[in-house]
């Protein structure tokens, strides 16, 4: 066997069922690789080196006494911090949560576990998802596999730089307004954004209750599809998780790669996020536009929707987050864990030792948006600009429905521009807010997206994602088109886009 | 232009529990001003006749059977604690001296 | 604390309208919280019944009771109330340390029962009718223990404990109309209210309606009109009053104190007050600096409620005979006077009086027993009547009564014989050998012997005076140690005279 970590998911899940290699094995390469490669990229929190390599053994055992075992049983998996694992820190990037052990897993991670998912350690990301370059994290940046200098992308930027650089065959995400598919963009992977209430919330540390959703992140069509069929499913202890039973995505992915879907789909570009506008890099529209070119190629019928509501995506999207995640992140008070800070005068109460800590123990984008949120919210204010956004929402359902009576999917970039550079924007939020236009509208709606890879921007050498989009429930479909696009393309590169990304230095620390 | 003050940045971080620096009122005051100018325009579509969304995907009536599940052990519960008498959480005084 | 000025009731009433509100909280005896499964149940160790979602960790999310649902929506209907065809959770957004997510899962503006109405009697007869403006789902907060300072109480505190396992408990909080038109009534009107409240909930089998536990509490409103005006004046909310008779008293201090600062010139501070049980005052509470604006948005973690109409109908076809109809119905089968009634409803003693009518008694000596010397012992022993004895037990000790084989004095001994653990009526009666003597043989020997020793007595009878036997009777009695059936000892004594 040659290197387990630049095998897929998949792939390594096919060895080690022949068993070509132990779990064992494949979770030491990993951690091997972790040890070379993390300190100059940063997607890592945590680490759970012995913990991990105990349950690999564990695996291995099972598979010697032939127990059944999921078809991912002994893969190893990155969850990012957002996550309860109750084994592990989960400080969702923050300085209030450090060092906080929950007394439980979140609904996915206990699904992974008891799949035979191997948890290698928690993934960096922007404090409590609040960012698009993983620069808010409490605990430093995570850089980007592709060049060191760019920011990875959030705020799932901790797991995405994980896959590129392959310190793991898999991870997990949260997607709030972007943060599992733009990372993805920027750093050659995929990742999946689920219908909304397709994956169970519970035990993900809510940034916006009504857009959160936990999702796969990984360098393929098909292990995503993989991993979504592990974590998918209803939850009650979700009130918002869909009850129905779904289809495999891992089918869906697999009879995508086999070609022949694209003939005859009706595919949707929305003019609205199409690369045209403002603020769209030039490379980011020429290979857009490449890859519209290629489905129309094989068979695919190109039309061309509008949705002339997403001009207010931004926006609306700006009022829910922040109102919600004012009152999610108000438990986050000193009394029942985390951090507690005393007031440095004055009398001591609860209440200064609340705002005290509060004060010291979040980020500056955490007090911007919590403080927004607290005035979207106020009397007075509340049907303004809260109650205005959530018709927002109903106008963007409403452009969704009406495309989607014509196209079955909808393409776009997944983010406007290539990978930015660390510090570039963290001085100025509301371009950073503008440059999730593409991914938000999708969360307001509920319904599912995924980003793939389709290239090297010209002028800068870095990747560049396509976004898919289909109707609420159809996840499936995301699966099927873009494995098939997925497979077209590495066809004409001869292999993986992973494959160009430049060589990091492994000598320090190996 | 949006009313944000130095006064009301205030105001929301009391509300909202969290103490700032002079500084850090003065930057949110005017990075929130030029926030709440963009977001504000969700007013210009936000007509009467247009229902709210608050789920992105309409369900009703998700009720749970009332049966006791499993709650977490003390130990569990209390395992966070930044600081616990006994089998409780411990804080600081509700009221100052004062009072 | 300083002391109030308090206005003599009366001239209080005559120089200002009282007009009063209340807001009742519910706790429902669900077998688990409101929000997730964890056990409903009180008294336990501090924490153990807490999980993520009550306990506001991170990650944790709610899922909605369903049995509670069903509860405010029979309450909804007991009330009078409409019941919502669709309604949604709110989030009431305020830090406080044992609001453990530092917001309160509740509902805004969509409860799921609105516009109803109870009527209450009080004791003169008046009845009042109280329009419900609301009835709504909420969780309660946890437990704080205030430790250090002199009294447990919050002020002076050094430090606070928290226990969360009454966090998440569900709640309904019914809210009243203005009540205006009470008039001197109010204290009372206040009480009569909150017990109808509580005789309800405790009819739909819906709560432990326990005040003593904190089952059932109420928050007063009340405030001054002066005569002849218009307006209302500003109102004061008197917090957690927790007893019937608090409430009356509360009501009642408001008003004085209300008075004594408006006749003096001051005016009245919108706020809430606290109850002091010991002291009969209340003292204002902490300011909240948060109460104007706790940002209420629907819960997003949460779907709305749309109960279908034919499961309001299912439900209204589950409720019991509500209370007040059942008063009603029971004080005319029983023939008791309006005062005789009260004084049974007031003893809290209609089940028990219903059973032992139902066993067999008649209902005015069902009464007599219960709020008599049964109440008179349960006041003793600081017990409820109704835990003495069993229905059964009166019943059986009436009907011996009815039929001549006890007295009185003797269903005395034996009604004590069982309360103290003696046995059955029946076994008491055995061992303390308590039957009235009904053997003539030894009346008619004891009669003869008193008849001997008071000849004028007899002379007196043999002219037709009988109500000199009376004199006998006495002697007779006490020769048989009160085991005599008086009624018959009569007879016996004008048969021997005559």
């Amino acid at each position: 066997m040659g290197d387990l970590t630049r095998l897929s998911a998949a792939a390594l899940a096919a060895a080690l069922a022949a068993r070509e290699v132990s779990a064992v094995e494949a979770v030491q390469a990993h951690l091997d690789r972790i040890a070379a490669v993390d300190g100059d990229v940063h997607a890592f929190l945590h680490v759970a080196s012995d913990a991990a390599l105990a349950a690999a053994a564990g695996i291995d055992a099972q598979r010697a006494g032939g127990e059944p075992l999921g078809p991912l049983a002994g893969v190893p998996i990155a969850i990012k911090d957002v996550l309860c694992t109750y084994d592990m820190p989960s400080t969702a990037g923050s300085r209030i949560l450090e060092g906080w052990i929950p007394p439980y897993d979140a609904t996915v991670v206990a699904k992974l576990r008891a799949a035979g998912l191997i948890p290698l350690g928690k993934t960096n990301m922007d404090e409590f998802a609040m960012g698009s370059s993983t620069e808010h994290s409490a605990y430093g940046p995570t850089h980007n596999p592709w060049d060191l200098a760019r920011t990875p992308g959030g705020s799932g930027g901790g797991s995405a730089a994980a896959l590129a650089s392959f310190q793991a065959p898999l991870a997990l995400g949260s997607d709030t307004g972007g943060s599992i598919r733009q990372p993805a963009s920027v750093t050659g992977t995929v990742g999946v954004k689920p219908t909304y209430g397709a994956v169970s919330r519970y035990g993900a540390i809510a940034l916006a209750s009504s857009l959160d959703q936990v999702g796969p992140v990984t360098r393929t069509m098909l292990d995503a599809g993989l991993l979504h069929d592990v974590i998918g499913g209803h939850d009650p202890l979700d009130s918002t998780s869909l009850a129905e039973s779904w289809p495999s995505m891992a089918d869906a992915a697999r009879r995508g790669a086999e070609g022949g879907i694209l003939s005859g789909l009706k595919v949707g570009v929305v003019r609205e996020i199409a690369g045209t506008g403002a603020g769209f890099q030039a490379g980011v529209r020429t290979l857009f536009e490449q890859s519209i070119g290629i489905l129309a190629a094989n068979g695919a019928e190109i039309i061309e929707v509008s949705a002339p509501s997403f001009e207010y995506a931004v926006a609306a999207y700006y009022l829910i987050l922040p109102a919600e995640a004012s009152s999610n992140l108000a438990r986050m008070d000193s009394v029942r864990f985390g951090l507690r800070v005393q007031p440095s005068d004055g009398p001591m109460t609860v209440e200064r030792a609340m705002s005290a800590t509060r004060g010291a123990g979040f980020g500056a984008e955490v007090k911007r948006r919590i403080i927004l949120g607290t005035y979207a919210l106020s009397a007075g204010y509340y049907d303004a600009y809260y109650g205005s956004a959530q018709k927002v929402r109903t106008l963007i359902q409403r452009d969704f429905a009406a495309a989607f009576g014509v196209v079955d999917v909808l393409l776009s970039p997944s983010s406007p521009t290539t990978a930015f550079q660390l510090g570039s924007l963290v001085d100025d939020p509301l371009a950073m807010y503008l440059n999730d236009i593409t991914t938000i509208p999708a969360n307001l709606a509920g319904i599912p997206g995924a980003s793939i890879p389709i290239g090297l921007a010209p002028e800068d050498g870095l990747p560049v994602g396509l976004q898919l989009l289909a109707p609420a429930r159809a996840d499936a479909r995301l699966y099927e088109v873009g494995a098939a696009i997925e497979t077209l393309l590495e066809d004409r590169w001869g292999g993986p886009l992973l494959a160009q990304a430049p060589a990091l230095n492994t000598a320090k620390e190996a | 232009m949006s009313e944000i003050n130095a006064d009301l940045v205030r105001h929301l971080a009391g509300l909202a529990r969290i103490d700032l620096s002079d500084a850090e009122v003065a930057s949110l005051t005017s990075e929130l001003a030029v926030i709440v100018d963009s977001v504000a325009k969700v007013v210009e579509v936000a007509t009467p006749d247009v229902p709210a969304t608050s789920h992105p995907l309409p369900l009703l009536n998700v009720f749970r059977d009332d049966e006791v599940r499993p709650s977490l052990t003390v130990e569990q519960a209390l395992s966070g604690a930044p600081a616990r008498d006994g089998d409780r959480f411990t804080v600081a005084a509700i009221l100052d001296e004062e009072v | 604390m300083a002391k109030d000025a308090l206005l003599d009731y009366d001239t209080a009433i005559k120089l200002y309208e009282p007009v009063i509100g209340f807001e009742v909280h519910v706790e429902l005896n669900t077998r688990t919280k409101m929000f997730c499964g964890c056990a409903n149940a009180f008294g336990q160790g501090a924490n153990t019944n807490t999980c993520p979602t009550c306990l506001g960790l991170p990650g944790g999310l709610p899922q909605v009771n369903g049995k509670a649902i069903e509860s405010a929506i029979r309450l909804g209907l007991a009330l009078g109330c409409e019941i919502a065809e669709n309604c949604r959770f709110a989030r009431k957004n305020y830090f406080y340390p044992d609001l453990a997510k530092n917001f309160q899962t509740s509902q805004y503006d969509e409860p799921i029962a609105h516009d109803g109405a109870v009527v209450v009697e009080l004791e003169s007869g008046r009845e009042i009718e109280i329009l419900i403006e609301r009835a709504h789902m909420e969780e309660d907060a946890g437990k704080l223990t205030h430790v250090g300072g002199a009294t447990g109480r919050i002020q002076g505190a050094d430090h606070s404990l928290v226990d969360f396992n009454r966090g998440g408990v569900p709640l309904i909080e019914i809210v009243t109309r203005i009540i205006d038109g009470a008039e001197a009534d109010a204290p009372e009107v206040g009480r009569a209210y909150v017990g109808a409240v509580r005789d309800l909930v405790k009819a739909l089998g819906i709560s432990n309606a326990r005040m003593e536990e904190g089952n059932v509490r109420c928050d007063a409103n009340v405030s001054l009109r002066p005569r002849g005006s218009g307006t209302l004046g500003t109102r004061t909310e008197t917090k957690n009053v927790n007893s019937l008779r608090s409430i009356e008293r509360a009501v009642r201090y408001e008003i004085q104190r209300q008075a004594a600062v408006l006749e003096s010139g001051g005016t009245i501070t919108q706020e809430t007050r606290h109850w002091h049980e010991d002291s009969g005052t209340t003292s204002p509470g902490r300011p909240k600096s948060d109460a104007d604006d706790y940002r209420y948005f629907p819960e997003p973690d949460l779907v709305p409620v749309a109960p279908s109409r034919e499961w309001v109908a299912e439900l209204a076809g589950t409720l019991p005979e509500l209370p007040a109809s059942r008063r009603k119905r029971l004080r005319a089968a029983w023939g008791f006077t309006a005062l005789e009634f009260q004084d049974v409803v007031n003893g809290d003693l209609l089940d028990a009086v219903e059973a032992t009518v139902a066993a067999g008694a008649a209902p005015a000596d069902a009464r007599k027993w219960w709020t008599g010397e049964l109440t008179r012992i349960a006041n003793v022993q600081g017990v409820e009547a109704s835990e003495l004895v069993t229905p059964g037990q009166v019943a059986e000790v009436a009907a011996l009564v009815a039929s001549g084989d006890l007295t009185d004095r003797l269903a005395r001994q034996v009604l004590e014989g069982v309360i103290a653990g003696e046995g059955s009526p029946a076994e008491v009666i055995e061992r303390r050998g308590l039957r009235v003597v009904s053997d003539d043989g030894a009346l008619i020997a004891a009669i003869d012997q008193a008849l001997a020793a008071q000849p004028d007595v007899l002379a007196k009878i043999r002219d037709g005076k009988v109500q000199a036997a009376g004199a006998v009777i006495g002697a007779v009695m006490r020769a048989m140690g009160g085991s005599a059936d008086a009624a018959r000892v009569r007879e016996l004594i004008l048969e021997r005279a005559g």
